[in-house]
């Protein structure tokens, strides 16, 4: 019996996958675009997207490629540009149920990225790692295989395409923030104040400071304030 | 001096690896604390948007055809189309924006 409720998790979360691994196919072509003007080959590419499985962080972590900087300036900006995961990865932890064994944590951990952190966390009821594994397995896959292919294919695509292209990343983070300001308002706030701060931090010059940098201090910034002025009500229960 | 690039992807997998994987391990007892619940709830709504807005509009060949994909992918996210859709919708704005109106 249990069987069958560990395959039905991973078939369902594989399921559930499919669309988020699609997204990723695309975004991580252009973002493979980037690692063949960094120097990488489809093979350091694909363990590059493997091991990472993030697209901010490794976005920021091809600057510093790039520009051949030190390791201790790699480990720091992926550091920074991933530090909202270990936010999420502190949600992620009251989501598991006390009857789960240790070891799925280490390897939940790995897949948390913000659209699988999404679908975990909106399941009901305490995570069920099998699910979260179907997701994850796929969407990781479709992850480093498009990065391959953004290596071998990116320099053959019209600069249009590539253009275009890369906006699918962050039609993929409206696709994740706007439907909840349907139902929250506070949301809604945190989603416009979190647009009209970051435009402020580049439109004023005296704020000179990277991407990564404004958005972890922005997102503490706004977070904080948002639960002051409106603590979100269901957070007391399992359903957050 | 010329970096390893096998060594980049290790430092930089093994701290995405860290930073995911410890908050998960060290904490195992439910947070009590309504604010700091709270907090964890607003995260990611804050960096996903801080992280889309300006940096959509200046990703593309111009401001304006970045505001095209912007309102398009706001709109179709908003009638709750699928991750693909909003993805790809964004992606064909940009491209028929910027093939409409000359840069």
């Amino acid at each position: 019996m249990k069987g069958f409720t560990k395959q039905h998790d991973l078939l369902c979360g594989l399921k559930d996958g499919i669309p988020i691994a699609l997204g990723y196919l695309a975004v991580s072509f252009s973002l493979g675009i980037a690692m063949k003007n960094a120097g990488m080959n489809a093979a350091e590419g694909f363990f590059f997207s493997l091991f990472n499985l993030a697209s901010a962080g490794e976005y920021a972590a091809l600057q510093v490629i790039a520009a051949d900087g030190a390791y201790l300036e790699i480990a720091i900006v992926t550091l920074v540009a991933n530090a909202r995961y270990l936010l999420m990865s502190t949600a992620l932890s009251q989501k598991f149920s006390g009857k789960t064994a240790l070891i799925h944590r280490f390897f939940v951990g790995y897949g948390i990225t913000d659209e699988l952190f999404g679908l975990g966390i909106a399941q009901s009821g305490a995570l069920s790692p099998w699910y979260y594994y179907g997701a994850l397995s796929i969407s990781a896959l479709f992850w480093a295989i498009g990065s391959s292919g953004g290596i071998i294919a990116g320099n053959i695509l019209p600069a249009r395409i590539v253009r275009a292209l890369s906006v699918a990343l962050f039609g993929m983070f409206l696709a994740i923030i706007i439907p909840p300001c349907r139902k929250d308002r506070a949301v809604l706030a945190v989603v416009l104040s979190g647009f009209a701060l970051s435009w402020l931090c580049d439109l004023i010059p005296a704020i000179s400071i990277s991407s990564g940098t404004k958005t972890i201090i922005l997102t503490v910034l706004i977070a904080a304030a948002a639960s002051v002025i409106a603590p979100h009500e269901e957070s007391a229960g399992e359903d957050a | 001096m010329k970096h390893s690039i096998l060594l980049y992807i290790l430092v930089s997998g093994g701290v995405s690896y860290l930073i995911r994987v410890l908050p998960l391990t060290l904490i195992r007892k439910p947070i009590r604390s309504p604010f700091i619940r709270s907090f964890l709830y607003y995260v990611p709504y804050a960096t996903l948007a801080v992280m889309t807005f300006p940096a959509i509009v200046q990703s593309t060949g111009s401001p304006l055809s970045g505001y095209i994909a912007l309102a398009v992918g706001i709109l179709f996210a908003y009638q709750g189309r699928s991750l693909p859709f909003v993805a790809s919708a964004c992606c064909i704005a940009v491209l028929i924006s910027e093939w409409i109106i000359p840069m």
